[in-house]
């Protein structure tokens, strides 16, 4: 187990590394980013002493790890487009209102999910099976943005329910979590009905109904228990696509998260808050992952003997 | 959700399996034969894509002030302009015809690109596993834990958006899916016995990846890339949502979603048809993907 967590761990720094670079490769194969801070009739004198100033005449890699160094203070520039901001602190303002809607948004999509996901396994083969398939389907081809709009065209500008766009209270946030959750319904719904198909086929479920425990015990309290792992460990993924999704759907609601920022940085080409957004979505998404990778170890000792093999489905 | 049924399994249980209802008939057909989903895709997205600049009825990009907003033709238009027209007075069912082009070649060329990287590392990391092994995985590891969006937004913000850009996103999405699934496979077909022979009968090691081991993983990776053509065109679709898509003025369906967005009170077709195309598209595709999976590969599980 220890051996596994080191190994884990030491992998998701890695990976983070490898992001650091990318992100700091692209920041600098865009050309040169005093371009963005100087006017069009700047002398090359001038230029060369704000690429001083900055630190831009130096070498790449003494320049990358000027970067790293920063980056580990929590300092990764100021905000061009919000003056007297920095980046990192644009990216804290606005991440409690992303996490608010993604929250709600896995909630939602879990409640509907598993349900469905376990009533298909146990109706296999029969009307509710091909319903849930159906769902799966139409999860995964109605794009989340259009998704939004339709939502709002049919509950807040025809029957006037929810409201249109921004953050406030619940009712704010009812359409957007929908628009986000969807998609995830698909997938999680698929996963928990073949889980639950699994762990149906055992011995010990076969054992609960010989005892005489009610059906609706055996299923959702001795199988479910069990067939809930697998969707669990899926969860990394999902808050990957929470973040990634409130990109868009944030957009589409007008709500203002991070990933509103994020667009909001593009067109502004703010590069700093881009890559503050990028990397702080980067580190959560490889902190959820490595939290579930660990609570999976916990609960099935087979993957703590098993090397990398299976670390997300 | 209620509790299921107690009379519930006995009945499979003596293996009398309980007559199909009539919805998972049609459902049963609509799978077996993928003919509705081919003729689906063929109206919507490569017909046009193909023929656009004939069959189109109007210009994409030049609109026609005069015709500003005009609903679709059983909502108060005319069949000059079946789906009405957006804010600029272009015709929405060309513009649709015209971003078709745009879906297809992105999710052809991305497809391509990113599953040719992705099998040659895998086959490669399968093959001769080592550490040429454990250095693609990890880059597997490190692609997968990066979200597609979120390149795109450093790409977009780096370089600007551009054909180009889409493509890497793509590829850069995809490859890693492809290499973990054929090495995988390659993992377990490279201790077969006729790779062991073709080994002792001196082929090379390119030889045999190519013309032993390759042929027996194609039924995946024709599979998978169905699979994925669906996924593609959406993510396009939400890159071009987010104005990181093709540039304007070429219409893609996404930035035709877009356009129609503030707009929703009072052109409602403005977001409607476009998406509803993409909706359409991808369950076609994603039903013969389903389709070829059962066909070709049953073992395949991707969620």
């Amino acid at each position: 187990m220890q051996r596994y967590l080191v190994y884990r761990v030491v992998q998701s720094l890695v990976t983070l590394l490898a992001i650091s670079v990318i992100i700091f490769g692209l920041s600098r194969l865009s050309g040169n980013p005093v371009d963005a801070l100087l006017p069009d009739n700047a002398t090359p004198q001038e230029a060369a002493v704000v690429m001083h100033e900055w630190g831009l005449d130096r070498p790449l890699h003494v320049q990358y790890l000027a970067f790293i160094r920063n980056a580990l203070r929590g300092n990764l520039g100021d905000s061009l487009k919000w003056p007297g901001e920095t980046a990192l602190g644009m990216v804290w303002q606005r991440l409690p209102a992303t996490l608010q809607l993604g929250g709600f948004a896995i909630i939602i999509s879990t409640l509907i999910a598993i349900p469905i996901g376990v009533l298909a396994a146990v109706n296999k083969g029969r009307l509710f099976d091909s319903f849930g398939k159906m769902v799966a389907l139409l999860g995964q081809a109605v794009p989340p943005f259009w998704l939004g709009i339709v939502l709002i065209w049919t509950f807040s500008v025809h029957w006037n329910v929810f409201p249109t766009s921004g953050r406030g209270g619940f009712e704010h946030m009812v359409l957007p979590a929908i628009a986000m959750g969807w998609y995830q319904v698909a997938a999680l719904m698929r996963l928990t009905r073949s889980s639950t198909l699994e762990v149906l086929d055992n011995e010990y479920i076969k054992l609960a109904r010989l005892k005489g425990v009610p059906e609706w015990r055996v299923i959702w309290v001795h199988a479910l228990r069990n067939a809930a792992i697998a969707p669990l460990t899926y969860f990394g993924v999902i808050i990957g696509y929470i973040f990634t999704g409130s990109v868009v759907i944030e957009t589409v609601f007008a709500w203002p998260g991070t990933g509103l920022l994020a667009i909001e940085a593009i067109r502004a080409r703010d590069y700093p808050v881009v890559q503050a957004v990028v990397l702080t979505f980067a580190v959560v998404f490889i902190i959820a992952n490595l939290i579930v990778d660990i609570l999976y170890a916990f609960v099935d000792p087979r993957i703590r003997y098993n090397d990398n093999e299976q670390s997300t489905p | 959700m209620n509790n299921p049924p107690p009379e519930d399994t006995p009945a499979e249980s003596l293996g009398v399996p309980a007559p199909p209802h009539l919805l998972r008939r049609i459902w049963l057909n609509l799978r077996s034969y993928p003919l509705l989903s081919v003729f689906v895709l063929l109206v919507l997205l490569v017909i046009p894509a193909l023929t656009a600049d004939w069959l189109a009825p109007h210009d994409p990009t030049q609109g026609v002030i005069m015709d500003r907003r005009l609903p679709p033709v059983f909502f108060g238009g005319t069949w000059e302009y079946p789906l009405g027209t957006d804010r600029l007075g272009r015709d929405i069912l060309s513009r649709i015809m015209y971003g078709a082009r745009v879906s297809l070649s992105i999710s052809l060329v991305g497809i391509f690109v990113g599953g040719l990287l992705g099998v040659t590392l895998g086959l490669l990391a399968g093959y001769f596993r080592g550490w040429i092994d454990t250095i693609i995985m990890r880059l597997v590891e490190i692609s997968l834990a990066l979200p597609a969006i979120l390149l795109a937004l450093v790409l977009a913000a780096a370089s600007g958006p551009s054909f180009q850009t889409i493509i890497i996103v793509v590829a850069f999405v995809l490859w890693a899916l492809y290499a973990r699934q054929v090495r995988g496979e390659v993992l377990s077909i490279r201790e077969r016995d006729y790779v062991a022979r073709a080994r002792v009968a001196g082929a090379s090691h390119f030889r045999i990846m190519v013309r032993h081991i390759l042929p027996n993983v194609a039924n995946t990776i024709i599979v998978l890339a169905t699979l994925q053509v669906g996924s593609v065109i959406i993510l396009e679709a939400a890159l071009s949502f987010l104005g990181l898509g093709i540039p304007r003025p070429t219409p893609a369906w996404g930035m035709m979603v877009a356009d129609g967005r503030q707009l929703i009170v009072s052109a409602w077709w403005i977001s409607f048809f476009p998406g509803l195309a993409i909706t359409l598209t991808v369950f076609s595709l994603n039903l013969l993907g389903d389709w070829l999976r059962d066909r070709l590969d049953p073992k395949l599980e991707i969620v």
